[in-house]
């Protein structure tokens, strides 16, 4: 049977300067748990796999707001496995994040993993305050090991002050339009990885385009934000590049 | 619509800088990705449907009618590589001159007013095909068959392989160009934010290995 579920994660900032979290609601197979922010000030919160998702048919979604200069990190447990359902179709799982103003978001979670078989169309939605600052990490994972991929569709789409910032959408395996194997794209490449930085204080002071290895670049987007995105044959190599930039860029992994 | 004014827009002698540029084939042949017939059309195949399919509903928009400095902002948003949004710039400022000359129109004198430095090509190329009494779907086709043209006709000198194989290549793509551009001029009647988006990782990190390089055969 497929599952629908909402998880819903909001921070605040409280009168003695400490970020709360007010709304921490877990849905199905999306649990949430509070845990020690060792990362710096801010509240932490850990999504844990309750069961197995998304399966074919599932319908989930994550809504977080991070309210004025409030500071907050999610990230999780473990990976998110995308496997077949029962009856078989695809899945959906939509992320909501709300940043305003001088509030952080690092947005963290492991790896998404296109099991054989599988169906999953992603969505991230990012709506920033002028001054919000973001960290956001994404990996996708061709197949688990040795084995073919599954069908994964996924957009990330940011706005800042509400003007559009970045959209990119990503489609790989069968089913995907053609050539997303090729040259162009992945070239049989089975991980792919994007880290976004945004800062208002790249403003100012943007960082340098620049290749950070044979398949992964950091680039200066159009607004004051950096994005890295990076290939590699699987998720090990992948998350290597990402968290030496991230450490570079915005202090050091959670983990 | 007139379908000669297409030709005389889709044309890869029309005035607007195009042979200078392979489409991202370069960094893809000096990394050893593209090394035969079959890996330029499965390079062609993935442009076509990533970065062309959103350059191509960029110009059905701009025909259609949407703002196109929202479209510009949009085409931004969705161009992360510097070095590919100077690129895209600088066709669009090459396009508006050759257009201008060729369909003049207030809409593009408007654009060219507000963007001197250069709108985003596609954007140019769609407010073009307006301006040439074209329609969104026909913006659309010229923008898909650029996006994987340039990259053949690049190959041909930089494996000096056989220009009837080249063709060939995109000879066998025509369906799926036909496709995409239905797909791009649909999406134009919907909203800029709800426009293709579709990206290729691979295009982005070799466009700065190429920007990065000093000797080169094409500028990008």
């Amino acid at each position: 049977m497929s599952v629908r579920a909402t998880a819903r994660i909001a921070a605040a900032l409280d009168s003695r300067g400490t970020t709360s979290l007010p709304v921490l609601r877990g849905d199905g197979p999306l649990a949430l748990r509070r845990t020690r922010n060792t990362a710096g000030t801010g509240s932490r919160v850990t999504v844990v796999g309750a069961m197995s998702a998304p399966l074919g048919g599932d319908r989930l979604a994550l809504v977080a707001r991070v309210g004025e200069g409030a500071r907050l990190t999610v990230d999780a447990a473990a990976a998110t496995v995308a496997l077949p359902g029962p009856a078989g179709g695809s899945a959906t799982y939509d992320i909501e994040l709300d940043v305003a103003e001088r509030a952080e978001l690092r947005w963290l979670p492991q790896q998404l993993v296109s099991a054989h078989g599988s169906v999953l169309r992603t969505t991230t939605r990012v709506r920033l305050a002028a001054t919000a600052r973001l960290v956001l990490r994404e990996e996708q994972i061709l197949g688990r090991h040795a084995e073919s991929t599954g069908t994964l569709v996924s957009r990330l789409t940011v706005h800042r002050a509400g003007r559009p910032l970045l959209d990119q959408q990503l489609a790989y395996g069968p089913g995907a339009p053609g050539g997303w194997d090729g040259a162009a794209v992945l070239d049989g490449h089975r991980a792919a990885g994007q880290l976004l930085v945004v800062d208002p204080a790249f403003e100012e002071k943007p960082p340098a385009a620049r290749l950070l290895g044979e398949t992964a670049v950091l680039t200066p987007l159009a607004g004051p934000a950096v994005l890295v995105t990076a290939v590699a044959p699987d998720a090990r190599p992948l998350r290597r590049v990402l968290d030496r930039a991230l450490d570079e860029l915005a202090g050091a992994p959670v983990e | 619509m007139s379908r000669a004014a297409l030709l005389v827009l889709a044309d890869g002698r029309f005035p607007a800088g195009g042979h200078a540029h392979s489409g991202g084939a370069e960094p893809a042949v000096a990394a050893g990705r593209i090394r035969d017939a079959a890996d330029l059309a499965e390079f062609c195949r993935g442009r076509l449907h990533t970065t062309g399919l959103t350059a191509a509903a960029l110009a059905a928009a701009a025909a259609h009618g949407h703002d196109p400095l929202a479209l510009d902002e949009a085409a931004d948003a969705r161009t992360p590589s510097p070095a590919l949004r100077a690129v895209a710039r600088k066709l669009g400022r090459q396009l508006m001159r050759a257009a201008r000359a060729t369909w003049p129109g207030t809409e593009l004198t408007a654009l060219a007013t507000a963007r001197p430095r250069g709108a985003h090509q596609p954007v140019v190329l769609g407010l073009t095909a307006r301006s040439a009494g074209l329609g969104p779907e026909d913006a659309a086709h010229c923008a898909a068959y650029e996006t994987v043209s340039g990259p053949a006709t690049a190959v041909v000198r930089l494996l000096s392989l056989d220009p009837f194989e080249a063709t060939a290549v995109l000879a066998r793509l025509a369906p799926e160009l036909d496709r995409i551009a239905e797909q791009a001029a649909a999406a134009a009647h919907g909203t800029i934010d709800a426009l293709p988006a579709a990206s290729a990782p691979l295009l982005d990190i070799g466009a700065e290995a190429h920007a990065a390089r000093p000797v080169r055969l094409f500028a990008s």
